[in-house]
């Protein structure tokens, strides 16, 4: 079984936007008992004794977002040395905020979980909009970011790699699911997968016919949406087999023929498409949801040229796409498109007509304090009977 | 006539291609005490091992009281045995410990309370039931480990070498102890051990084992006296050995050539050939020592050497003496009186003993 | 003024008392402070307890927490009844090789780590497994069956991670049982069960202690084999303190449960040392 081995390097698939690293993680995680978690404190103490050289950009990203030839190619342009260290997003903020923002030089958190944690936490550093090349970022993207990632009228973040969560599906056999309610349907019982995480609560709430990003500054409003997410999540509850974990135990779901409708990532459809021709990603008739992981400076980050260096390195449009090659995603680099692997591109095209990219709900910042309400509910579907 | 306590017979066992116990039978008659000795390795943990039933014989029968016990299990069988570190529990008090082959009986705890106390007290030892097993002497522990046996009245008690463990002195007081205790039970003891001094102290029979096989059975005067193998005269008691050839027989009487000395003695058994190869065996009391070769005129063996050694041990004091010729060590007792004893190192000695006192064994040729 | 052996006595200690106060104590009185912190504002906190009153007030923690203490009380109880023979065979019955190779086949499994060894499982009891197929091919079933995702799969796989730490601490008490005293107890007209309960159990409870609460910690602070075999129903309460932490951002929550752990925890272990009539020092000495 190689593909517990192959979660270490993000082969083609998107990183699971919480869960990704979790297998990987698991082995340090296994006994979270009061050591453990004592031993993220620790890290409090460790950290401000790291001392690492100027020319040295220590990379807190992604599986399949810094691929080794790219590292190699930049550290043959600009000589300076990159530490790789990969992760997902709560770890990003956990590790940034176990250190006050330290460790690192550069990070890539998705551009909604900017400004709270900053805001909470001040865990990131402005960015100097004048040491990057900006013409070589989608206008579009980058004036969303920005807009996204103020705090204070200061930006934050830049945006790097996006993509969607929606359903990877076997349309053989399970035609009927067009939106994530359907997963709830008779006709998939006992073959359904989801992941109990703050994605699903927003899918199946736009599914419902709810706006959850429109009650995102209104907490009664939010609660009171989220209370009907887990009054139909607890009712779905028994039409899912497991509510999967970490993004190889999907895989193995669905092509093992265990599972055949699921929420899952773009890329994830994408892979398993060339493996098993039924099975490819659906963007829901509500709305895939988007994501932009970006660019941010850590609070105490100490090589900052470094890391302008490296944003404008890696979006040059032939950098840009070998990116896309390994992690499956798109990126936010103008022109990177044409050098893309033609595979990737039909993939895509197939996935999303013109009204289904229209259709892609994005992310808006998450404010400080949502997740309470989310644990929550997640708890309670989880402890449903 | 009553039956012996307990009759082996023909008892075998194999190990793979090892013989550990090989075709062995005797009898031990009621209320006596019969020791089996042997060198480590000779067997007889084996035999006792079958007898309390740990192993099963590969062929021969054991029988107690008549009864064939070759199909009952250990728990089940009339023996008890004393172990050789005494295996005493040492999760229970003293009392406990007693008691437990009575509870496994089922008997009312009134009655073991009693009873307990009763063993305690024939083995001198009132009072100290509540104690731990780890509070009490090596030799209390040894009281206590025959008393827990002794309370299920076995007809045949096994005990595996248990004064092994025990320091010299305390040794030498459980051996009467241990006798004592037997006429006051008026139980079987069988008893094995290696050190021929337990044996020869305590037993009414004792039967020489080595190499898996009886050489002798008999009383502890009958095998010190009248050793019928050369194995036996070698173990049981000390003797002086020499190595030598058979060069004529003359009635009972043979005489052997050795490097130190031709030595004249009783001859075992009827069958010699001249060129023979033979033991003699004499023991260190029946040698004469002295100054004067013609003193020891009257002896039919006289040899000179010089004292190599004196060890003094009181009343059991030795001197080692070098032959002149052949540069044998012979071991002989150190005279208890008169100007005699003034022996020093370097001495020249005169050595003499009568032929009756040596006794040889012819090897069969093979 | 400091003889010389003081002076290495010390110098000796100095590694454990820095290892102690860095790694166990300092930690631990941060973690105490940080559950002791409520979030009232963005960047404003206040020092109340309510982190432990919402343990108290909402019933699915408590509910979890309880939950995970009797799993791991059933998959210590498990793990002993299973363990023991395998101890009592390795310790009493095999000789020579056969023991150092049945040693080392408890050994094997954990060579790997953990995540391995239970994706192993997850491979033979999944509705495609190998166990699935088997019973399919045998005739047993004629579909395929789901044995992953519910309560016993967690428990199959505790007391798999469980099993050598419990074999360990019963064969080094049962290899120090004299073979005589078990001999002695047959001799004396034991039978198996009394024996058993009389004379080996007895003296194996040091090691039955040890090994319990060495394995009831391990399930307890178990965070991968319940969450990966348990399924949508895997209800753990180290996932709770996982998910404060790094999903919630809720240091402050996650302080307060991993406090919980360790008291509650600790209680159930002292109630099981009186209940088993052992002490610590006897159990760990």
């Amino acid at each position: 079984m190689l593909s517990v081995f192959s979660h270490i390097r993000g082969v083609g698939e998107r990183p699971d936007k919480t869960t990704r690293t979790l297998t990987l993680k698991g082995q340090k995680m296994k006994h979270l008992s009061i050591l453990k978690a004592t031993a993220a404190t620790t890290v409090v103490m460790l950290g401000t004794i790291q001392i690492a050289q100027a020319d040295t950009l220590r990379l807190l990203t992604w599986g399949g977002y810094a691929p080794d030839e790219v590292v190699a190619a930049f550290e043959t342009e600009t000589g300076h040395t990159v530490e790789v260290t990969l992760s997902n997003n709560e770890e990003m903020i956990a590790k940034l905020r176990a250190t006050g923002g330290g460790g690192f030089d550069l990070a890539q958190p998705s551009q909604d979980r900017i400004a709270g944690p900053q805001a909470e936490f001040g865990i990131y550093k402005p960015m100097d909009l004048s040491q990057l090349k900006s013409d070589q970022f989608i206008t579009s993207m980058l004036d969303a970011t920005k807009t996204n990632t103020t705090v204070d009228a200061d930006v934050y973040g830049v945006p790097h790699v996006w993509g969607t969560s929606g359903l990877v599906l076997d349309t053989a056999m399970a035609s009927s699911v067009k939106d994530y309610t359907d997963l709830c349907s008779a006709d998939v019982a006992g073959k359904v997968s989801y992941r109990l995480k703050r994605p699903t609560l927003i899918g199946f709430a736009f599914s419902m016919g709810l706006d959850p990003f429109a009650a995102y500054g209104d907490e009664a409003a939010y609660t009171e949406i989220m209370s009907q997410v887990e009054a139909k999540l607890v009712e779905c509850k028994s039409n899912v087999k497991t509510y999967w974990g970490g993004g190889d135990e999907l895989m193995n779901l669905v092509r093992s023929g265990e599972v055949v409708a699921s929420m899952a990532w773009d890329t994830g459809g994408w892979k398993l498409n060339a493996e098993k021709p039924d099975v490819t990603f659906v963007a829901p008739a509500s709305g895939a949801l988007g994501w932009i992981d970006t660019f941010v400076l850590p609070a105490k980050g100490r090589a900052d040229s470094a890391a302008y260096d490296w944003i404008n390195f890696v979006m040059q449009p032939e950098i840009a796409a070998m990116i896309t090659n390994t992690a499956g995603n798109f990126t936010a680099s103008t022109g990177a498109d044409e050098f893309v692997n033609a595979e990737l591109k039909a993939n895509y095209q197939a996935s999303f007509s013109a009204a289904a990219v229209d259709n892609i709900k994005w992310y808006p910042p998450v404010p400080a304090g949502l997740e309470v309400i989310e644990g929550g509910v997640l708890d309670r579907v989880k402890a449903a009977k | 006539m009553i039956a012996p306590d307990l009759q082996c017979h023909n008892l075998t066992k194999h190990y793979g291609d090892t013989t550990a116990v090989d075709n062995v039978s005797f009898d031990v008659p009621a209320g006596s005490f019969f020791s089996i000795l042997g060198p480590s390795g000779c067997g007889k943990t084996t035999i006792m091992r079958m007898i309390a039933g740990f192993q099963e014989p590969s062929s021969g029968d054991i029988q107690i009281k008549g009864k064939s016990v070759l199909n009952v299990a250990p728990n089940k069988r009339p023996v008890n045995m004393v172990f050789q570190h005494l295996a005493l529990f040492p999760m229970m008090n003293v009392a406990d410990n007693i008691g437990y082959g009575l509870r496994r009986r089922k008997m009312a705890k009134p009655l073991i309370n009693r009873k307990v106390e009763e063993a305690l007290e024939r083995i001198g030892l009132p009072g100290v039931g509540r104690r731990q097993v780890s509070e009490l002497s090596g030799g209390q522990k040894q009281r206590i480990a025959i008393a827990r046996c002794m309370v299920l009245e076995p007809d045949v008690l096994l005990l595996d070498e248990p004064l092994g463990a025990l320091d010299l002195k305390l040794r030498e007081q459980m051996k009467v102890e241990l006798k004592t205790l037997q006429a006051a039970f008026d139980t079987t003891f069988l008893y094995i051990t290696h050190d021929q001094s337990e044996a020869l102290v305590m037993s009414d029979a004792i039967a020489v084992m080595n190499a898996g096989h009886f050489e002798q059975v008999g009383s502890a005067q009958d095998l010190y006296h009248n050793p019928q193998t050369a194995f036996v005269a070698g173990f049981v008691g000390e003797s002086n050995k020499w190595l030598g050839s058979v060069t004529q027989r003359d009635g009972h009487y043979i005489d052997i050539d050795t490097p130190s000395m031709t030595v004249r003695a009783m001859a075992s058994g009827d069958t010699w050939n001249k060129g023979a190869k033979a033991q003699v065996f004499v023991r260190p009391e029946a040698i004469q020592i002295s100054r004067e070769v013609s003193a020891l005129r009257d002896y039919d063996n006289i040899l000179t050497g010089k004292i190599e050694q004196i060890l003094f041990n009181g009343a059991a004091s030795r001197l080692l003496v070098r032959s002149e010729k052949g540069s044998d060590i012979i071991e002989v007792n150190m005279p208890q009186a008169g100007t005699t004893s003034n022996w020093s190192q370097g001495d020249i000695a005169h050595l003499g003993w009568s032929k009756d006192q040596g006794v040889a064994f012819i090897e069969s040729a093979k | 003024m400091l003889s010389h052996r003081n002076i290495g006595f010390y110098l000796l200690l100095a590694p454990l008392a820095l290892w102690l106060i860095l790694l166990i104590v300092i930690p631990h009185i941060n973690l105490a402070m940080l559950s002791l912190q409520e979030r009232v504002g963005v960047r404003q906190y206040e020092t109340s307890f309510a982190n432990y009153r919402t343990f108290i007030d909402e019933p699915l923690y408590i509910m979890t927490f309880a939950r995970t203490a009797v799993m791991s009380i059933l998959a210590t109880t498990l793990t002993l009844l299973i363990g023991f023979p395998v101890a009592y065979y390795i310790a009493k019955m095999a000789v020579g090789r056969a023991k150092s190779v049945l040693f080392l086949l408890c050994l094997v499994p954990f060579w790997v780590s953990e995540l391995v060894r239970t994706f192993g499982w997850m491979i033979l009891l999944r509705e495609t497994g190998v166990v699935s197929s088997f019973l399919q091919w045998a005739g047993l079933a004629s579909g395929p069956v789901e044995l992953l995702y519910n309560d016993a799969s967690i428990m199959v796989g505790l007391v798999y991670t469980s099993m050598l730490f419990m074999v360990v601490p019963l064969v080094s008490t049962l290899d120090s049982l004299d073979n005589s005293v078990i001999e002695a107890g047959y001799d004396l007209g034991g039978s198996t069960p009394s024996i058993l309960r009389e004379i080996v159990i007895p003296h194996a409870m040091p090691g039955i202690v040890s090994g319990c609460i060495v394995v009831f910690m391990l399930s307890l602070g178990n965070y991968l084999t319940p969450i990966m075999l348990g399924g949508k129903d895997s209800l753990w309460f180290t996932e709770l303190i996982y998910s404060q932490f790094i999903v919630r951002f809720n240091w402050e929550l996650g302080a307060a449960f991993g406090f919980l752990l360790l008291f509650l925890s600790s209680v159930i272990v002292w109630a099981a040392l009186r209940l088993s009539g052992q002490t610590l020092e006897r159990t760990m000495g």
